[in-house]
């Protein structure tokens, strides 16, 4: 497993092999404040690189969870349908809201460090 | 302080959440008396009648009233305070409007009683069509949508019906800004179109390059209010309707922010083709609590024969209904909330010509005050003029002291001011969104400007936290998590959410 990525639009993701899990980032959980509902996609869904894949409604604000790289989905955190705010206690952990298959590992992202200084 | 912010002035009803009127319920009592049967008694046999009790509160007339009473008390209102609550027009109702629809020939009479015989009813529905299509600069109208976003819906409807006697069956896209009221692109799907989206520059208008590059043969029309939701006038819609216009699209608009161009300035000769009002915002019916209101849609005469019928006709001096030919049907039983429009009418009336042509102007000028005094101590979040509101940004302060647009709002309401809209539009951080309306007086603007002062000031010496605002009020922070989480609008379902949370 890779380390955590982050992006601009504030995404976090980490890769096994093939294998990518997506996230939100704690920055982004705190400024979307109590999450209310996920709409997650169908296994096997596919998503070019900046699509909207995932929406995360909070009570405030909704906000769309982009695909860092050409995605087929291949698990979804099925626990979010119940317990959506395990994206605003765990959002690195737990909370994570899906997993999918890539075809071409893509060199992106920032360090946690960078994400940071991004963020700050 | 000489108005507005004087929490003082709130009646601060008691420490104890008021029970609910199911609590207060004991069987047996009652608010009114049937009358004694004076008839011979008949049983009824359906299988529509119901055998078991109504579940409904049995309370007497005294606890009904305290019960209602109280719960009044605890709420911020436009008549209590200042309510600068952005992109809601909350501005003073005069008593005359509520007077005038009180009067028993209006409120008692049915909507079915025959044309004929309601000539007066039906009189003042034509009058105000002519006014709303003056100040509007459209051809006809119909009263029948209930709510501003009902008039969304009427008007998208409108040009699907539009479209589709034209063949022009491949237009299936409404083009929205991302500062839009997210009833627009709710709307237009709900009429069966796709949205698609178009950015907002940096100057905080409609980003006219990138809408070129998105208008093609799939275009239907495109929704727009002028000014737009960051108060700021679209000064390139004539521009903007030119390109939609020319790919046979139709031009929509959302009266939300009526009340900065009334006396000024029109949709219709700006280009539009369809608009709808918000009577109970820019015409004085109280409103906020769910209705009733109105948003009637005006059309320029080529649409006219969509419009959801039956609307009003004059001729020889007389007024009767006629149904539109091709009319996209009904939107509302009978002719809409007839006393939220005969509240408009008394309000044109009581305003006069020259009143309605100042309306506009000193909303805008309100606004402007406004927005200059208040950004000695919050930043706006753009530097044009605005017009009747404006956004305010706390997203500096939020990185250097962690307040919060959301704790600032909480803040003003423990000083007797109601928060301004906050977290819209979507497209700024932080935003703070003032609209002060053309009924409050300067001493007002000022004390709610000194008070923001005084709230940022005493945060950036103190570093205290304004979590534990409001301090002051008999309903701190409600949870608003629970609400949103589970949808419960049947009473009976409170106390299982007590047990879930």
């Amino acid at each position: 497993m890779t380390e955590k990525k982050y992006l601009e639009t504030h995404e976090w993701f980490s890769i096994n092999d093939n294998e990518i899990t997506v996230g939100i980032s704690d920055f982004a959980q705190s400024e979307l404040g109590d999450i209310v509902f996920v709409t997650l996609p169908s296994v096997d869904e596919t998503f070019s690189k900046g699509e909207g894949m995932v929406e995360v409604e909070a009570t405030k604000t909704v906000a769309e969870v982009y695909a860092p790289m050409d995605i087929t989905i291949s698990e979804v955190n099925n626990k979010l349908d119940s317990e959506p705010e395990l994206i605003n206690s765990d959002p690195c952990g737990d909370g994570w809201i899906i997993k999918g298959t890539i075809k071409e590992l893509e060199n992106i992202g920032m360090s946690y460090q960078e994400y940071e200084s991004f963020i700050s | 302080m000489s108005s507005g912010g004087n929490a003082s002035s709130l009646p601060l009803v008691g420490g104890m959440p008021e029970p609910t009127i199911k609590e207060l319920s004991k069987p047996g009592r009652r608010a009114f008396n049937y009358p004694k049967l004076d008839v011979p008694e008949e049983v009824i046999e359906h299988e529509a009648i119901k055998t078991e009790k109504a579940p409904l509160p049995e309370v007497s007339e005294h606890d009904l009233v305290m019960h209602f009473s109280r719960l009044a008390h605890r709420n911020f209102a436009v008549d209590l305070g200042f309510y600068p609550l952005g992109s809601c027009t909350m501005k003073y109702n005069p008593r005359f409007a509520d007077w005038v629809a009180s009067l028993p020939g209006f409120s008692n009479i049915h909507p079915s009683t025959p044309s004929h015989l309601s000539q007066g009813i039906l009189e003042i529905l034509y009058i105000l069509e002519k006014y709303l299509i003056e100040i509007t600069g459209m051809d006809y109208a119909s009263f029948q949508p209930p709510a501003g976003a009902s008039g969304e819906l009427t008007g998208l409807l409108i040009i699907k019906e539009y479209l589709q006697r034209k063949n022009l069956n491949n237009k299936k896209n409404i083009i929205v800004p991302d500062s839009a009221h997210g009833t627009n692109p709710a709307s237009a799907k709900m009429a069966g179109f796709n949205v698609v989206e178009v950015s907002t520059d940096i100057n905080g208008l409609v980003d006219v390059k990138e809408l070129k590059t998105l208008v093609n043969d799939e275009t239907a029309g495109l929704m727009l209010t002028n000014p737009n939701t960051g108060g700021l006038f679209e000064e390139e819609i004539l521009e903007i309707s030119k390109i939609i216009h020319s790919v046979d699209g139709l031009l929509y608009y959302d009266g939300a922010n009526l009340n900065a161009i009334v006396g000024v300035c029109r949709p219709g000769d700006m280009g539009f083709d369809i608009v709808h009002s918000n009577l109970h915002k820019t015409f004085a019916t109280p409103h906020g609590g769910g209705g009733p209101g109105s948003g009637p849609v005006a059309v320029k005469d080529f649409l006219r024969e969509y419009l959801p019928g039956p609307i009003v006709e004059k001729s020889d001096d007389k007024f009767s209904w006629y149904q539109p030919k091709y009319s996209i049907g009904r939107m509302h039983g009978y002719h809409g909330n007839f006393l939220v429009a005969l509240r408009a009418l008394a309000y044109m009336k009581l305003l006069g010509k020259e009143g309605l042509d100042d309306l506009g102007s000193y909303a805008v000028l309100n606004a402007r005050y406004l927005a200059s005094v208040i950004s000695k101590s919050l930043p706006l979040a753009y530097a044009k003029p605005c017009m009747h509101e404006f956004v305010a940004t706390v997203k500096d302060l939020k990185k250097s002291h962690k307040i919060k647009a959301y704790d600032v709002g909480k803040a003003l309401l423990d000083r007797g001011f109601h928060s301004p809209t906050i977290y819209f539009p979507l497209i700024v951080e932080e935003a703070l969104m003032f609209e002060p309306t053309e009924t409050q007086s300067v001493d007002t603007l000022d004390d709610l400007s000194e008070t923001i002062s005084i709230i940022i000031e005493d945060l950036k010496l103190n570093n205290q936290n304004l979590n534990t605002y409001p301090k002051n009020l008999p309903v701190g922070r409600p949870n608003e998590l629970i609400p949103a989480k589970h949808l419960t609008v049947n009473w009976g379902d409170f106390e299982l959410l007590e047990i879930t949370e």
